[in-house]
């Protein structure tokens, strides 16, 4: 078995690297100070969201099942850069991240986590299953892999329609095992259907590490039979994360067909708020967060530029904390959905 | 002998057809496989090809024919040395169709109008076989003096299979974070480490293609444990169940079926929302070929997942995440196995019959005591067994209390609760003394929100007013 990419910091890729002898273009790797700070304080949006979630749901304030989206941030803010208005978004239970960063609003998200009527879902979907809409986001979905064939279906309409919209379909390294995502793979190559397959590997599906769940674990490679250009990306730095998104993107809106990112990342919590963890080691989640952070190289980099200080920093911090602090008071003091929604949308 | 060429059936469906175009003409040679006609259905224009080698003796049915009936003769082959003298008045059953003027032609099979054809089949339908009766053995007897320990009913799931893997080496377990990470909700523990990994098997996210290989390895006579980290993931694996699983014994004539265990979770845990809040019994209970099991206690729960395992047809075993952790006592026996498909009468009482199983049972048995306090005996079943079901111990029970309840958490139509009371309206009817009353799960996905959630699964107030309705009190 070829040894996986870890995400050591010697192997793991800085630049997102094409497959198939495809260039991946010359998107630059540098940002602008202006995005620097736009995907500094998106990303800090979201951990801080997802910390407060983590909090509301010790406190039995959350039920259920709760997926937090802690390490990942750079794959969702850095794919929203290279998104359009009108791309669609449909990803797994994990979810709270993909929704932040599409701008919805901060105290939807968080009542419908507790199950209020001023949550997006009205309360009636919960954490795993959330929809937008307005802003393209197709769900939050329980089923494992489920969404990948709905995703490449979003993109058939896109193509039925002779749009330029693509879809943005995110899945785990886990739900890569899945048989419908060949089947959706198949169909997305033979159609040319625009759609973005983004495999979000943060090495773990619940407890069963990638070695131990795929003979392939280069996952950037699953689509190889089927002639889907596919890279890997070090899911870390949100750079290299939108400039393979660049690049996948424009491949989709060409109507060349489907592309795979495989985004290399890592989920600093348990699966779920009730998984212990005990499947990996504690250096092994130290040293991911203190060597690859993806908040931290932003603010590094921020600093290093002189682009903000460490109090425009703190700042940042206190607004975007001040929103969350909003949400939790909102999705608690919000009232429960009425109890004429029990039958209210089942069919029209 | 002349061999006569027939109207062929070209779809399953086909009872006439066109007969659109000689290919062949009379004294044509032909052989195996020639192309001599083509026939029009409603669906497709389609070749008929030569079976025999011959030649064309006669055309019995001219080009153009309509309403030609699946095997009417078309036309006679001439096999080495004969004459067409040989061929004699082709028989006058099937016939051809007169429609058109160029169909009414040579032969007495020409006239025959296809009436016929579109009547349906004899009313004077063939008697069906009633389907037999199965007796279950009743539960085994306790010896008097057997110690009962108190154990919860995951560590019951989880002896039961342990024991099972002790005794047949055959037996194994595979599914979703089974083995390292000692199950999802722990009913696994410590099976890898008694097993090992050979056992203990854990799978990649991929129901449909673990479930196929855990039915495939049971007709090559494994006996597989397929575990469902919960019911809900099934459905990605369902076609495997009902089409392979349950269905191969049939198909092979008896030669080959598949020894195995599907279990797992099933029904509403705690808020967990609509995609992961379903109960599976009454979907199962459809299926002929499969049993379907869904204990309550942990005793039962032990005795019928040994059954389980020893049986040599696939059963489902529906579990349920909040039942896990509920502690019942469970007698400390070397080899303690129940039979599949006996109901348990958990109380016996005498005003009205209470039939419920697995979860539906926490509403039942609450409901009982309160009924008490109101001075309502109420005798309560617990099925156990969905399929077969043991209906003899519910009409039994109905004919004695003459009224009926069941609960259960799934959906409401055509729930398991419907199945029993059209079984009993049929069969004790005259004892009845009240409509039946079947309690489920409201008609709704389950909702997230805790207030709706709530009132989307049945309660225990629901449950004492039914029973009260029945009782007319
Ligand atoms: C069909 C199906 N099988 C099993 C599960 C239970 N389950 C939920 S998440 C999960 C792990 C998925 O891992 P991965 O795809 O890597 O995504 P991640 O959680 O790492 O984001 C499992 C097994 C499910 N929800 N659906
Ligand atoms: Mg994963």
């Amino acid at each position: 078995m070829a040894p996986r990419k870890t995400a050591s910091t010697s192997s793991r890729k800085t630049t997102a690297k094409p497959a198939r002898n495809e260039t991946i273009g010359s998107n630059s790797l540098t940002f602008t100070k202006e995005e620097e700070l736009h995907a500094y304080r998106e990303m800090l949006m979201i951990r801080r969201f997802e910390e407060k979630a983590g909090q509301l749901y010790g406190m039995g304030v959350i039920g259920g099942f709760c997926h937090l989206y802690i390490g990942q941030e750079a794959v969702v803010v850095g794919m929203q850069m290279a998104q359009k208005d009108g791309d669609q978004v449909i990803t797994s239970y994990r979810d709270h991240g993909h929704m932040i960063a599409l701008g919805m609003s901060a105290r939807g998200v968080m009542a419908e986590l507790t199950g209020r009527r001023g949550g997006l879902s009205k309360g009636k979907g919960g954490s795993m299953h959330m929809f937008s809409k307005e802003k393209g986001f197709y769900g939050g979905h329980g089923i494992v892999g489920g969404q990948v064939s709905l995703g490449t279906g979003l993109a058939f309409a896109n193509k039925y329609r002779g749009n330029d919209q693509v879809s943005v379909t995110y899945f785990g390294d886990g739900a890569a095992n899945q048989g419908q995502v060949y089947e959706s793979f198949n169909m997305a190559a033979l159609w040319k259907l625009p759609v973005v397959y983004i495999i979000e590997n943060n090495r773990y599906a619940m407890g069963t590490s990638t070695v131990r769940s795929t003979a392939q674990s280069n996952f950037s490679k699953r689509g190889e039979g089927f002639g889907i250009p596919g890279v890997q990306v070090d899911g870390m730095d949100v750079r290299a994360v939108k400039a393979a998104a660049e690049e996948a993107i424009a491949h989709c809106r060409a109507g060349k067909g489907p592309y795979i990112l495989e985004m290399l990342t890592y989920r600093y919590r348990g699966h779920s708020m009730s998984d212990p963890a005990k499947y990996r080691s504690k250096d092994e989640v130290q040293k991911m967060r203190s060597e690859h952070d993806p908040l931290e190289q932003v603010k590094a980099r921020l600093l290093e530029q002189g682009w903000a200080s460490e109090d425009d920093l703190k700042q940042i911090d206190k607004d975007v904390r001040d929103i969350v602090a909003d949400s939790a008071e909102f999705a608690q003091n919000d009232a429960e959905p009425d109890v004429s929604e029990l039958y209210t949308d089942i069919l029209l | 002998m002349p061999v006569d060429i027939l109207m062929p059936a070209l779809s399953p469906t086909m009872e006439e057809g066109t007969l659109s175009k000689w290919i062949k003409n009379e004294g044509d040679a032909v052989k195996s496989g020639d192309v001599i006609a083509e026939i029009e259905t409603d669906k497709a224009t389609m070749e008929v090809e030569a079976v025999d080698e011959g030649v064309i003796g006669k055309i019995v049915i001219p080009a153009g024919s309509e309403g030609v009936k699946v095997n009417s003769v078309i036309a006679v082959l001439l096999q080495d040395g004969e004459s067409a003298d040989a061929i004699s008045a082709p028989k006058a059953a099937p016939a051809a169709n007169a429609d058109t003027p160029a169909a009414t032609t040579s032969g007495d099979a020409g006239g025959k109008a296809r009436e016929s054809s579109d009547e349906p089949t004899s009313v004077a339908s063939e008697k069906v076989p009633a389907a037999p009766k199965t007796e279950v053995a009743a539960d085994p007897d306790i010896p008097a003096g057997t110690e009962m320990v108190s154990m919860t009913v995951r560590e019951a799931l989880r002896d039961a299979m342990a024991e099972e893997m002790r005794r047949d080496g055959d037996v194994f377990i595979m599914g979703e974070e089974v083995a390292e990470y000692q199950g999802a909700y722990k009913i696994t523990q410590g099976l890898l480490q008694e097993f090992g990994d050979k056992r203990v098997i854990d799978t990649p996210i991929t129901e449909h293609g673990f479930t196929g290989i855990g039915v495939g390895a049971a007709m090559a006579g494994l006996k597989p444990i397929v575990e469902f980290m919960t019911f809900n993931f099934a459905m990605q694996a369902i076609d495997q169940i009902v089409n392979s699983a349950a269905k191969t014994l049939y198909m092979s004539g008896g030669q080959m079926g598949a020894p195995i265990v599907f279990r797992g979770p099933s029904g509403a845990a705690a808020r967990v929302g609509a995609q992961h809040s379903q109960c599976y019994a009454a979907w199962y209970s459809h299926i002929p070929g499969l049993k379907v099991v869904m204990p309550y206690t942990a005793a039962d729960a032990k005795g019928l997942l040994k059954a389980a395992i020893r049986d040599p047809n696939p059963v489902i075993f529906l579990e349920n995440e909040i039942l896990y952790g509920h502690s019942f006592e469970v007698p400390k026996l070397d080899d303690f196995v129940l039979p599949i498909g006996k109901a348990r009468i958990h109380r016996p009482g005498k005003d009205a019959t209470l039939v419920s199983f697995g979860i539906g049972m926490t509403y039942a048995v609450k409901a009982v005591a309160e009924l008490e306090k109101q001075g309502i005996d109420v005798e309560l079943i617990d099925l156990r067994t969905i399929r077969p079901m043991d209906l003899p111990t519910v009409i039994e029970s109905v004919k004695k209390t003459g009224r009926l309840v069941t609960v259960e958490e799934g959906f409401p139509q055509s729930s398991v609760g419907d199945f029993i009371a059209n079984r009993v309206h049929r069969e004790a009817f005259d004892y009845l003394d009240a409509p039946v009353v079947t309690i489920a799960g409201k008609d709704v996905p389950m909702p997230y929100a805790a207030n709706l959630e709530k009132l989307a699964l049945p309660n225990v107030g629901e449950v004492v007013e039914a029973v009260k309705a029945v009782c007319y009190k």
